[in-house]
């Protein structure tokens, strides 16, 4: 084990790297109560709700109401789809059948084709078709590519480590496999299935490389930001970062709590 | 029955997997050969657009930036992310701690990387939180320009955005070591470099190659962040093929995102020869 100096050096290094990370989102988060006569850097120019309040102005960004409803309802059904679809793959991966050592190769491979290309192949794919690409079915499958991956990914870590004789014992006391399932496996997986659903909402609410010619009409509040970081110059941009961090706080640390209160009642 | 089982399982990931993947990227192949003019694709079967790819200088030195990128920031968030998860599997000894250290770092992925790289320009700028402290300080006299809308920015957000992704994987191959191999080394008169250089290291090797490739996939992909961070002074394959699609130049957009493909599953293809993924989840 390192000495006590190795351990301070390292111990500063984590402080460091902590410090970086949240450098940037202290930042905009001060900037954006800037005064109103402030610009996109420091000294502050007062303090105000200012840009906020331009926020919800028609003419700052498109519409944000309806983008933010658009970007809720797409990372609600991102999040459903994942933690269903891996649940019953990670389920079937547990033994061997025709093509699975396929469709694993499949899903690796959907994790390293970047971003934009499948949202350029999705476009081109709906362009060829003459379908109307919109954010509930191209844009939803774009991000599908990129969540389901990682929800069976971790599938494949926790059946790993999952003792099968839980199941052997629910089979031996008469348990049909669906009950099995049901009363033994899922209440013992069920932390890791809620962090299959916290990443598939982390990942679609940010998500912009793979909606930005899936998205049709309809811009999804990443894709507002993308457009704003080149034409807006003002704190409201700023505003608009805070207050996506603060829904994405909301959501994630209600969900959270919500598991822990859960589990409290429940008695484990 | 139940041999069909795992197959209707299976059946809603391979169908996903198939229409916004597989199909997708045929889609990609098959009009990487189609002509177009200022309005429209034209079906056909020309090799003008990967020609195009190849025998132009430019696009030469953007494939090699892109990789100049990977190469910079794989190495830096490799030996960041390896001291990190060491200090988090091997220093911090109370698990509670453990995950509380762990919530802290992915918290400000809740925020949006967009804006969490926009938030870099006050503080990089010329007149900038760094400039103003260091010029403040008397450690220079004039601010330095190197910080924003260079290589160096965009290697730096690169670096925000990506060090996780290596430290999770080998904080995890960290974490099943079996520490009575440690005590082993030490007993049999290991030092602390000759432990990490012979036990460590190699007991690491499948975190190390997951998180890069995560980090080397991110990169080589990445359009945003460069253009963003580079103030339009650097380029990337990615940020070619965005602005050929903006141009509605969607064959050359396709022939650039196949060649794109091919490096990317070629560098894959041998990190993974390395390790085997699925064994080591």
């Amino acid at each position: 084990m390192p000495g006590p100096l190795a351990r301070l050096l390292l111990g500063g290094l984590f402080l460091l790297f902590v410090l970086f990370l949240y450098g940037p989102t202290f930042t905009i988060t001060i900037l954006s109560f800037q005064g109103p006569d402030g610009g996109l850097t420091f000294p502050m120019n007062g303090v105000s709700l200012h840009w906020f309040a331009r926020l919800f102005q028609p003419q700052a960004v498109g519409d944000l109401g309806a983008s933010m409803t658009r970007t809720l309802t797409l990372a609600a059904m991102v999040t459903a789809s994942t933690v269903v679809i891996s649940l019953a793959a990670g389920m079937a991966f547990r033994r061997r059948f025709r093509g699975s050592g396929v469709l694993f190769a499949l899903t690796i491979a959907s994790l390293i084709v970047p971003s934009i290309l499948v949202s350029l192949g999705i476009g081109l794919m709906f362009n060829m078709m003459e379908w109307e690409p919109a954010w509930y079915s191209s844009a939803f499958g774009a991000q599908l590519t990129w969540t389901l991956p990682f929800g069976l990914l971790i599938m494949f870590a926790v059946f790993n480590r999952f003792d099968r004789s839980w199941e052997e014992a629910a089979r031996d006391m008469g348990a049909t496999p669906w009950q099995s399932f049901w009363h033994v496996v899922l209440p013992i997986i069920a932390p890791s299935v809620v962090g299959i659903a916290l990443f598939g909402f982390t990942l679609s609410f940010d998500e912009f490389a793979r909606t930005l010619l899936t998205a049709g009409s309809g811009n999804t509040l990443p894709l507002e930001i993308l457009g704003m970081t080149t034409t807006v110059t003002t704190p409201v941009l700023y505003a608009l970062g805070t207050v996506s961090t603060a829904v994405s706080f909301l959501v994630i640390g209600g969900a959270i709590l919500g598991v822990r209160l859960l589990r409290k009642k429940k008695g484990f | 029955m139940p041999r069909l089982f795992p197959w209707l399982q299976a059946a809603p990931l391979a169908l996903v997997l198939a229409v916004f993947l597989l199909v997708p990227v045929a889609m990609l192949v098959i009009v990487s050969f189609y002509d177009y003019d200022s309005f429209s694709l034209i079906p056909a079967f020309v090799l003008t657009n990967y020609r195009e790819v190849f025998a132009s200088f430019v696009t030469w030195q953007t494939y090699l930036k892109t990789l100049y990128f990977a190469g910079i920031t794989w190495a830096v968030t490799l030996g960041l992310g390896f001291w990190l998860a060491y200090f988090l599997a091997f220093v911090v000894q109370n698990q509670t701690l453990r995950t509380v250290l762990f919530v802290l770092c992915t918290v400000p992925f809740w925020t949006s990387n967009l804006i969490r790289m926009i938030a870099w320009v006050p503080f990089l700028g010329r007149n900038g939180i760094l400039n103003g402290t260091l010029l403040a300080t008397g450690v220079i006299k004039e601010p330095l320009e190197f910080l924003l809308f260079s290589d160096f920015s965009v290697i730096l957000a690169f670096v925000h955005l990506y060090t996780l992704f290596m430290v999770v994987p080998i904080f995890n191959t960290m974490m099943r070591i079996d520490r009575r191999l440690l005590e082993a080394a030490r007993d049999m008169g290991a030092g602390f470099w000759q432990t990490l250089w012979c036990v460590i290291l190699p007991l690491c090797k499948p975190g190390i190659g997951i998180g890069s490739i995560f980090v080397v996939v991110l990169v080589m992909g990445d359009f945003a962040t460069v253009r963003l961070m580079s103030g339009g002074q650097s380029a990337s394959v990615g940020l070619m093929i965005a602005n050929q699609i903006g141009l509605m130049q969607y064959p050359a957009a396709a022939a650039n995102a196949v060649v794109l493909l091919a490096m990317v599953l070629l560098m894959v293809g041998a990190m993974l020869r390395v390790i085997d993924i699925r064994k080591e989840l």
